[in-house]
């Protein structure tokens, strides 16, 4: 059993929770993830490591309520427990002094982004933080990332919040503006659609861009084969071979049609989910 | 000798659920038999003096002693006996490929049916976890620490006898129940798992630790288990956990699982009662299974009770290469599941939005014996044509989990990533890292992974004794 240490609301859909897992504390790269289980009914659900105390013994996890586990765990509160919670999972990031890196995060794929900054940050590369949502209310973490980006650019989608733009909107202007061939690397994470846009601006300019999956898993241990995805023409495994990959590689129609697979069993799953616990579900 | 015992010359039938209801609930199939069925089994035993069937058996059972404390009724007596060499008997009793190990050389069998040495363990085994188990006496404490990483037959036999020496054993298991194979790869109609769990209960009661969620290679590697956790030896018994897939176009659509995918979403995750459980399986109107093992075999029951109308194996050699145990082709047909043998697929065709919707296959005929001793299968030119299905599970089998042997310093490995060690001794090229089963051998049985984690077991109590008279 995993105890809930710290629980923040950050929307009615996008929720911090500090969890007590020392053993994964202890080894967690930036990049990867855990897998958890609520209870004995419950999915196996993937979510990458937000942050992490080693002292402490804690991860943090930031996750949108998107599904039934999701919704479920939205409910819980500092001092309730998470039966299953098992990490690090995935290969780490590849962190060393490239120069001029821009780390894209979209929605709540600002979370995963901190850390992998951060990492970059201290290796000595100049960290060019962009970080977007739909609108201001989903916004979360902006001074994490100032902290640990060398700059920072916000945006809105709705210009609710600093900028009307999406995140490719700000990323194309930074690489014309500090020109293509001095930006080292680029990382973007966040939903699929948009990790898919970060990649065609990239491809134009040549850059380098390393996206992070997310696929459906069970195992997360390779054991499974369900989140494997097509890399440069190859077979990969999110879980062990990823979740990050070369995002000019990744066929991400594939993607988004192997992640749709449980499309209406999922929506079956939230429609019996008649539980009393105010999440919402079976409404 | 008393008067001169009549012949019996076929086996008790074992109890079964009908094929048309068990076809479509998870209920266990085979019944067992109850205690006037097993004696009357038991005294079809020769008791011949030269013990055949023992050589047949991976881990020596006393089978002839324990037949004849079932035949005189002494129950108690006959599961402590099957103990003495078998430390899990109940999941033996029903995985075991009996036909080829001790029923195959039963002096009966030459001339009738073997004796039901696999039901009569079986019947064992239930005999006393109906009763409460009685833990077994185990040796003082040693002082000395040992890892088990992989909570499957082979790590869980290990455990069990290093526990009884002494030693203090953890266990542990990268998923979140212990079991390995037996939790997420058999079906509950095969093996229940609460048979599964009993035997994990009687583990716990020898005073091992089991630690779930813990993936080694991730949380802490071999190496820091020893240096950083004091621990003394390791086994590693971490399976065979890397799916084959065939390599043909199509093989990502969606509809496409592999086996061990298909399975764990059914057994370990209970899709089967989903919405009820939250993991979804989606099973279409005709299934095709890749493969002809026992994996192939329980993938194909498994579609038809998740509801598939129709449910095909399909296999490139003959009925007869089948490698599945004997009894599980039976249930497979006798269930309606169908067979298109001496058949390949070449690609898997999909629909507008990426889900399968057919098979491109080829028909083979059967050649020379290749290096298995098996008829080599070659493809018929022109013999094309297209299967339609809507799900497809490939169950070719699996390799060795690479999670461990990629991340432990200093350990040989074959050409398949398999951890190399010496069959003898359990040793791996590592000091005081013993390995066994699955990952060492590639996909095997139960029975043989046991057999493994028993022989480490003894080679690790040594090495630790050595070591403790050095000190």
């Amino acid at each position: 059993m995993f105890k809930i240490l710290e629980k923040r609301v950050f929307s009615p859909i996008i929720k911090e929770m500090v969890v007590e897992a020392p053993r994964v504390a202890k080894k967690c790269q930036p990049g990867q993830f855990v897998i958890l289980r609520l209870n004995e009914e419950g999915e196996r659900i993937p979510l990458t490591i937000a942050d992490f105390d080693r002292e402490k013994g804690t991860i943090t996890i930031v996750f949108q309520e998107v599904g039934k586990t999701t919704k479920q765990l939205g409910t819980m509160e500092a001092g309730e427990y998470i039966l299953d919670f098992v990490g690090p999972l995935g290969t780490p990031s590849h962190i060393e002094k490239f120069g001029t890196v821009i780390c894209v995060g979209g929605g709540v794929g600002v979370a995963p982004v901190f850390p992998i900054a951060r990492a970059l940050r201290e290796a000595g590369n100049h960290v060019i933080g962009i970080m977007g949502s739909r609108t201001k209310e989903l916004m979360f973490w902006e001074d994490k990332m100032r902290e640990a980006c060398t700059e920072l650019f916000v945006t809105t989608d709705d210009g609710s919040y600093v900028r009307k733009g999406f995140v490719t909107d700000v990323l194309k202007e930074v690489i014309e503006e500090r020109g293509k061939d001095n930006i080292a690397m680029v990382l973007a994470i966040g939903p699929q659609p948009m990790m898919r846009a970060c990649c065609n601006v990239t491809r134009e300019y040549g850059v380098k861009t390393i996206v992070s999956l997310n696929a459906l898993m069970v195992d997360g241990t390779g054991m499974c084969g369900c989140c494997r995805v097509t890399v440069g023409g190859k077979t990969r495994f999110v879980c062990v071979d990823g979740p990050e990959f070369d995002g000019h590689e990744v066929d991400f129609a594939e993607l988004a049609r192997r992640g749709a697979t449980f499309r209406e069993e999922e929506q079956r799953a939230m429609e019996h989910h008649t539980c009393q616990c105010g999440c919402g579900g079976g409404k | 000798m008393a008067e001169k015992k009549e012949i019996i010359p076929k086996k008790h039938p074992m109890p079964a659920q009908d094929p048309v209801a068990r076809a479509r609930n998870f209920n266990e199939v085979a019944l067992g038999y109850d205690e006037e069925t097993a004696v009357a089994e038991a005294r079809r035993c020769l008791q011949c003096k030269k013990e055949p069937c023992r050589q047949g058996c991976p881990v020596e059972v006393y089978i002839p002693q324990f037949i004849k404390l079932v035949a005189e009724r002494d129950f108690a007596g006959a599961i402590k006996k099957i103990k003495e060499k078998n430390a899990l008997p109940a999941v033996c009793g029903r995985v075991c490929p009996q036909e080829n190990q001790c029923e195959k050389y039963c002096t009966m069998g030459k001339k009738y049916e073997p004796v039901a040495i696999g039901r009569l363990e079986r019947f064992c085994a239930d005999w006393e976890l109906a009763r409460g188990v009685e833990t077994p006496e185990t040796a003082p404490p040693t002082g000395f620490r040992v890892a088990v990483v992989g909570s499957g037959p082979s790590g869980l036999t290990c455990a069990a006898d290093l526990a009884k020496k002494g030693h203090d054993v953890t266990i542990f298991e990268a998923l979140h129940v212990a079991g390995g194979v037996l939790m997420y790869g058999i079906p509950e109609f095969r093996l229940p798992k609460k048979v599964v769990q009993a035997e994990v209960e009687n583990l716990k009661k020898l005073g091992v630790h089991i630690e779930t969620n813990a993936v080694v290679g991730k949380f802490a590697t071999v190496d820091e288990l020893m240096e950083e956790e004091g621990f003394d030896a390791v086994y590693i018994g971490t399976g065979a956990g890397l799916p084959h897939f065939m390599g043909i176009p199509g093989e990502n659509s969606c509809g496409v699982y592999s086996a061990n995918e298909f399975l764990t979403r059914t057994n370990l995750m209970k899709a089967y009662r989903f919405p009820e459980c939250d993991t979804p399986i989606k099973v279409g109107k005709k299934v095709a299974v890749l493969g002809g093992g026992n994996v192939a075999m329980d993938a194909a029951r498994t579609a038809l009770r998740l509801g598939a109308e129709e449910s095909w194996i399909v296999y490139r050699r003959s009925e007869k290469e089948l490698p599945a145990r004997h009894e599980e082709v039976e249930h497979a047909i006798e269930e309606g599941v169908k067979f298109a043998l001496l058949t390949s697929p070449t690609e898997i065709i999909a629909d507008d939005n990426g889900w399968v919707k057919g098979m491109k296959c080829i028909k083979y005929e059967l050649g020379e014996p290749d290096a298995s001793g098996r008829r080599r299968p070659v493809p018929i030119e022109g013999s094309e044509y297209e299967m339609e299905v809507d799900t497809v599970v490939v169950a070719i089998g699996q390799g060795p989990n690479p999670l461990v042997p990629r991340t432990t310093r200093g350990l040989e490995l074959g050409k398949k990533g398999n951890i190399v060690a010496d069959p003898e001794t359990g040793a791996t090229s590592k000091s005081g890292v013993y390995a066994g089963g699955d990952v060492v051998t590639g996909a095997a049985t139960v029975i043989l992974a046991m057999g493994a984690g028993r022989v480490a077991a003894n080679s690790i109590h040594e090495y630790l004794m050595n070591k403790k008279g050095r000190n």
